[in-house]
C-alpha cells in the first residue's frame, strides 16, 4: 500500500540559509508520526510544505498518490489536510463556536445570497456543520466555552480549540505544531489523550512536531529525526530513543570534542 | 397502595399514565433531548432484561459512578426492577474509598459514565472480588478496552431484547414480585471517622419520606428539576429518582459540570436544591456584575436591592409594609429583581431549598428579597434525607424548618436531636454495631446533632452532639457554632475552631482563593500561589478584621482570641474534609496539633509541615513557617 502522504527529497532555502536538506518522509494511513530536532532543525518548515506555506525549492510532496507540490494552502485544504500552528492563530474575538464554524468553510457551499436570505438549503447546510461542530465541542469537552470569545482563554484552552477547528475540517491528515507547547503536565496528557482519540475515533493520520520527549515516545508509531536540516534517524520510538545520531543530535558530542567545536 | 409500593412499580404507573410526558432530559450536543416516561420505561426495561441475561439477580447490588446523565439513573432503577440494590458512589472518591464501598456493598455490576471512570475501575478490577461486569455510557475512547466483561450501555439493552424475546413477561414478573420492604439504595456516608458507613434505605423509606415531602411542599407533575447534585448523595436519589417517579415530574440532566449556571439559565427549573455554597456563588457573581455595571445600573440595582431587603426584614418581623415601600417592590420587580433572577435561571423557581449546612443570613436575605422562594430544608441520609423544612411563609436563616407530617422529633439529653418516622433507614451494611448505636430499641433515630426546639416549634441545629464540649471555665462550646458565623465572611471558605478544655476560643482559617485574590488584585497585591496569598501581612490584617466582626456576634466567652491562616484548602482528598465538606474534626485536631500547641502555647509562630495527596493517592509534603495572630492585642497596635 503506497503511503498517504509522500514526502520526496525536499529541500528549501531561505536566502543562504539551507532549512531543509533532501527530506524524505512517507507516512501510511492512520499512523500518527511525530518530527523532532533541536530548535532550527526545520521541522516547521516541512510541516509548511506539507501543507502549502512554503513550496520546496526541489523534491516532491504526494498526497494520496496526488502530486501536491506546487498547490496553494486553499487547495491542500480542501483535499484534507488540516493544521495547528506553533503561535495559536485563532481570531481572538470570534467566539469558540464561530472558530469552529469557521473551520467547516472548505465545506460550506452556499453562496453569499443564500447564505444572506438563511433559507432552505443554506439553512440545512448550516445545521448540518453545526452538528459536526457539536461534535467536535462534546470530542474536547469544551461545551461550557462554545460562547466565550477565543482570545479570553486559558493558553491550554486556545490550543485545545485550535485543534477543534482543524478537526472541523474532517481532515484526512492533521498536522499538529508543537500542539503541547507551554502547556503544564496536567494540559499535556489531556491534549496526548485527545490526539490519540482523534486518531483512533477517525482513523485520522496525524504528523505533529514536539518537544516533549515524554510524549513522543508514548504516542507514536514512528519517529522522525531532524537535525540542521537534514533526517538522520527515523524509526519506532524504541528505535529512535537508541540512536546514537540522535543521542549526539541531542546531547552534543563529549566534551572534549565541544570544545573543539567551539574553537573550530 | 399496595399495588404502587416500590420504585418500578411507579415506573409502569407513569409509562401507563403519564406517556409521552417528559420524564428526564438531558443535554447533548448543545440541545436538550428529552425521553419521555415512555422512553424512560422502555430503556430501564431493555437494559434491566440485559442485566437479567448477564445473570443479575434479586439482592444483587449495583454501583454507578459519573455525572448526572440518564442512562445512570436508568441503570439505578433498572436494578431495582430486577429486586436489587443501587449503589452510588461519589466519583470525586479516592480510589481506596471506591475499593472499600464496592467491596463492602458486594457490587456485582458497575455502570461508569465514560473512560474516566473506567480507568477508575480498571485500576481497582483486582481488588473487587464480587465485581462481575463494568457497563459504560459514553464509548468514547473506548475501542481498545476488550475484556468479555466490560461492556457499553447499548450492547447491554441489545442484550437485553434479545432476552426479551424468548422470555416474555420477564420484567413485569421481576417488578411484581418486588416488596416494600426490599432495599431500593445503599448510601454510603462519607462519616467524619472512620471508614464510610452504607445507610440501607428501602422502598417503604423511600416512599413514605416522599408523601412526608409532598405534604409539606407542593410538587407538581410539570415541575422541571435540575439534576446536578453527586449522584451518590441520598439527596439527589431522592429528588432525581424517587420524587420524579412519585410524581411524575421531569428532571434535567445539564450538560457538564461546567456548564451548570448556563443550563440553569435556560431550563428554569421551577424546583432548586442546592448547598450554601452554590447560593453564595450566585451571589458573588450578582455583586461582581453589579459593581461592573455603569453608574446609573449600578444606582437603581443598589436603591431597589436596598428596599428588597428592608421590606424582607419587615416581613419576616411579621410587620406591615408601608405603602411606598410596596410601590418601590413592585417597580423593582419590574426593573431589577425579575431580570435578575431571570439571569440567574431562577424566574421560574416556585421553591428553592437550602441545606446541608448553614447559609449566611445575608446570602438567604438576598434571595428572598428579590423574590426567590429560599428555604432551609433538614435531612440526612439515614431519615432519606428529609426530616423538617420551612414553610413558605415562615422561612428565615436561622432555622431548620419545622418537622414534616408523619416525622416525630424530640431533644434528648445533652441536646441530642433525634427522629422517628417510617422513612429512617433499615441500619448500616454489615454493621450491625454502628445500626443499633444510632437506632434505639424505641425507633428513634439519633441524628448526632445537637439542637433545640424553638416557640414556633421550628428545629433549630447548633452542632455536632459529640464536638459540643466547654471551654476550661464550663462555658459550652460549639465549634460548628463559631465555625458558621466565621464562613459567613465572603473571604473565608473554611474555618476549623478550637476551645474544648481550653481557656479561650482560637480558629484556624482557610481562606477563599478567589474573593481574597480579587481584593488582593483590587489593591495591587501580587501574589503567586494560595500559600504565598494566605501569608500576606495584609491579608491577615484583612482576615483579623472579618474575626472581630464576627466576634461581636459571639458571646464574651466565645470569641476568637487567636487564629493563622492556613497554607492550603481543607480538601477531602487529604482526609480533612467528607466530600459534602464537612471538616473531619478528629482528624484535623490530631494532625494539626503544632498549631493548637501554638495557640496556646502563646507562641507566634508554627512549623506546618502539610502531606497532601493528590487524587492518584501520590503524596507531596510542603514545609513553611506560618504566623500566629491575636485578634485583639493587635488591634491595640494598628
Amino acid at each position: 500500500m503506497s503511503a498517504l502522504v509522500e514526502i520526496r527529497e525536499v529541500s528549501k532555502a531561505f536566502g543562504g540559509v539551507q532549512a531543509v536538506t533532501r527530506v524524505s518522509l512517507d507516512v501510511t494511513k492512520g499512523e500518527i508520526v511525530s518530527v523532532i530536532g533541536p530548535n532550527g532543525a526545520g521541522k516547521t518548515t516541512v510541516l509548511n510544505m506539507v501543507s502549502g506555506f512554503y513550496h520546496p525549492d526541489t523534491g516532491r510532496i504526494a498526497l494520496e498518490s496526488r502530486d501536491v507540490t506546487d498547490l496553494a494552502p486553499s487547495r491542500i485544504a480542501e483535499l484534507g489536510v488540516a493544521r495547528t500552528f506553533q503561535n495559536i492563530a485563532l481570531f481572538r474575538g470570534m467566539t469558540v463556536l464561530d472558530n469552529l464554524m469557521l473551520g467547516r468553510h472548505v465545506h460550506m457551499k452556499s453562496g453569499v445570497l443564500s447564505s444572506f436570505l438563511y433559507w432552505g438549503l443554506a439553512q440545512k447546510e448550516e445545521v448540518r456543520h453545526r452538528r459536526r461542530v457539536e461534535d467536535i465541542i462534546d470530542f474536547l469537552k469544551i461545551q461550557d466555552l462554545r460562547t466565550r470569545p477565543t482570545g479570553s482563554l486559558a493558553y491550554g484552552l486556545q490550543k485545545r480549540v485550535e485543534l477543534g477547528r482543524a478537526l472541523a475540517l474532517d481532515p484526512k491528515v492533521l498536522l499538529l505544531d508543537e500542539p503541547m507547547g507551554g502547556m503544564n503536565q496536567e494540559e499535556k496528557e489531556d491534549m496526548a489523550r485527545f490526539i490519540l482519540d482523534v486518531n483512533e475515533e477517525w482513523g485520522t493520520t496525524i504528523i505533529l512536531i514536539e518537544h516533549d520527549m515524554g510524549v513522543v515516545m508514548d504516542i507514536s508509531d514512528r519517529v522522525a529525526v531532524l537535525d540542521m536540516g537534514q533526517k538522520i534517524a527515523e524509526g519506532t520510538p524504541d528505535e529512535v530513543r537508541a540512536n546514537p545520531a540522535v543521542i549526539k543530535a541531542y546531547l552534543g558530542e563529549p566534551k572534549a570534542s565541544a570544545k573543539e567545536a567551539r574553537r573550530g | 397502595m399496595a399495588e404502587l409500593a416500590t420504585l418500578p412499580r411507579l415506573l409502569l404507573r407513569n409509562a401507563r399514565e403519564l406517556r409521552t410526558r417528559a420524564a428526564i432530559r438531558e443535554k447533548d450536543r448543545g440541545i436538550w433531548q428529552s425521553y419521555s416516561w415512555e422512553d424512560y420505561h422502555a430503556q430501564v426495561r431493555d437494559f434491566a432484561l440485559g442485566l437479567a441475561a448477564l445473570g443479575f439477580k434479586r439482592g444483587d447490588r449495583l454501583s454507578v459512578i459519573g455525572d448526572n446523565r440518564p442512562r445512570l439513573y436508568w441503570a439505578q432503577v433498572a436494578a431495582q426492577c430486577l429486586g436489587g440494590v443501587s449503589v452510588p458512589v461519589y466519583q470525586d472518591s479516592i480510589a481506596k474509598e471506591l475499593a472499600f464501598v464496592w467491596n463492602h456493598a458486594d457490587v456485582s455490576v458497575i455502570v461508569a459514565e465514560d473512560q474516566e471512570q473506567i480507568d477508575k475501575v480498571l485500576g481497582l478490577r483486582e481488588q473487587l472480588s464480587t465485581l462481575r461486569y463494568v457497563i459504560y455510557d459514553d464509548p468514547r475512547g473506548m475501542l481498545h478496552y476488550k475484556h468479555d466483561w466490560l461492556k457499553s450501555f447499548a450492547d447491554v439493552q441489545a442484550l437485553g431484547r434479545e432476552f426479551g424475546k424468548t422470555h416474555g413477561g420477564y420484567f413485569d414478573a421481576a417488578i411484581e414480585q418486588g416488596k416494600a420492604d426490599d432495599l431500593a439504595f445503599v448510601c454510603y456516608t462519607s462519616g467524619t471517622t472512620g471508614n464510610p458507613k452504607g445507610a440501607m434505605i428501602t422502598h417503604a423509606n423511600a416512599l413514605e419520606t416522599a408523601k412526608m415531602a409532598m405534604s409539606a411542599e407542593e410538587f407538581r407533575v410539570d415541575d422541571d428539576y435540575l439534576a446536578y447534585l453527586p449522584m451518590a448523595w441520598v439527596g439527589d436519589a431522592f429528588y432525581t429518582l424517587v420524587m420524579s417517579l412519585v410524581v411524575g415530574f421531569a428532571c434535567n440532566c445539564p450538560e457538564s459540570p461546567e456548564t451548570v449556571q448556563r443550563d440553569l439559565r435556560e431550563l428554569g427549573p421551577t424546583l432548586i436544591l442546592a448547598p450554601p455554597r452554590i447560593w453564595e456563588n450566585m451571589l458573588t457573581a450578582v455583586q461582581v456584575k453589579g459593581a461592573d455595571a455603569p453608574p446609573l445600573k449600578r444606582w437603581v440595582f443598589d436603591r431597589f436591592r436596598g428596599a428588597a431587603e428592608r421590606a424582607e426584614i419587615l416581613r419576616s418581623e411579621g410587620k406591615p409594609i408601608p405603602l411606598g415601600l410596596r410601590l418601590a417592590i413592585a417597580l423593582g420587580e419590574f426593573f431589577v429583581y425579575g431580570p435578575v433572577r431571570d439571569q440567574l435561571g431562577l424566574r421560574r423557581a416556585r421553591w428553592a431549598l437550602t441545606g446541608g449546612a448553614p447559609l449566611g443570613p445575608d446570602t438567604f436575605r438576598f434571595f428572598r428579597s428579590i423574590g426567590v422562594n429560599l428555604k432551609q430544608v433538614y435531612g440526612s441520609t439515614e431519615t432519606t434525607g428529609l426530616v423538617s423544612l420551612q414553610p413558605s411563609r415562615e422561612a428565615n436563616p436561622t432555622t431548620a424548618g419545622r418537622p414534616c407530617p408523619g416525622i416525630e422529633v424530640k431533644i434528648a439529653d445533652r441536646g441530642e436531636v433525634l427522629v422517628r418516622s417510617a422513612g429512617v433507614f433499615r441500619g448500616y451494611l454489615k454493621n450491625e454495631e454502628a445500626t443499633r448505636e444510632v437506632i434505639d430499641p424505641q425507633g428513634w433515630f439519633h441524628t448526632g446533632d445537637a439542637g433545640f426546639i424553638d416557640p414556633r416549634g421550628h428545629l433549630v441545629i447548633i452542632d455536632r452532639a459529640k464536638d459540643v464540649g466547654a471551654l476550661a471555665d464550663g462555658t459550652p462550646f460549639a465549634p460548628q457554632f463559631v465555625e458558621n458565623k466565621l464562613k459567613f465572611s465572603p473571604f473565608i471558605r473554611e474555618a476549623v475552631a478550637f476551645g474544648d478544655q481550653k481557656p479561650f476560643v482560637t480558629a484556624m482559617i482557610a481562606i477563599d482563593m478567589s474573593t481574597v485574590g480579587n481584593w488582593a488584585e483590587r489593591r495591587s497585591l501580587a501574589y503567586t500561589s494560595y500559600m504565598d496569598l494566605s501569608q500576606k501581612p495584609e491579608v491577615r490584617a484583612l482576615i483579623r478584621e472579618e474575626i472581630r466582626k464576627c466576634n461581636e456576634t459571639l458571646p464574651e466567652a466565645g470569641k476568637v482570641r487567636r487564629f493563622l491562616l492556613l497554607t492550603k484548602d481543607l480538601e477531602a482528598d487529604d482526609a480533612e474534609m467528607t466530600r459534602t465538606r464537612k471538616v473531619r474534626r478528629r482528624y484535623v485536631a490530631e494532625k494539626y496539633t503544632p498549631v493548637t500547641d501554638a495557640f496556646y502555647g502563646g507562641r507566634d509562630e508554627v512549623e506546618l509541615a502539610t502531606t497532601i495527596t493528590y487524587e492518584d493517592g501520590r503524596q507531596a509534603t510542603l514545609q513553611s513557617r506560618v504566623r500566629v495572630e491575636d485578634v485583639e492585642e493587635a488591634a491595640v497596635r494598628g
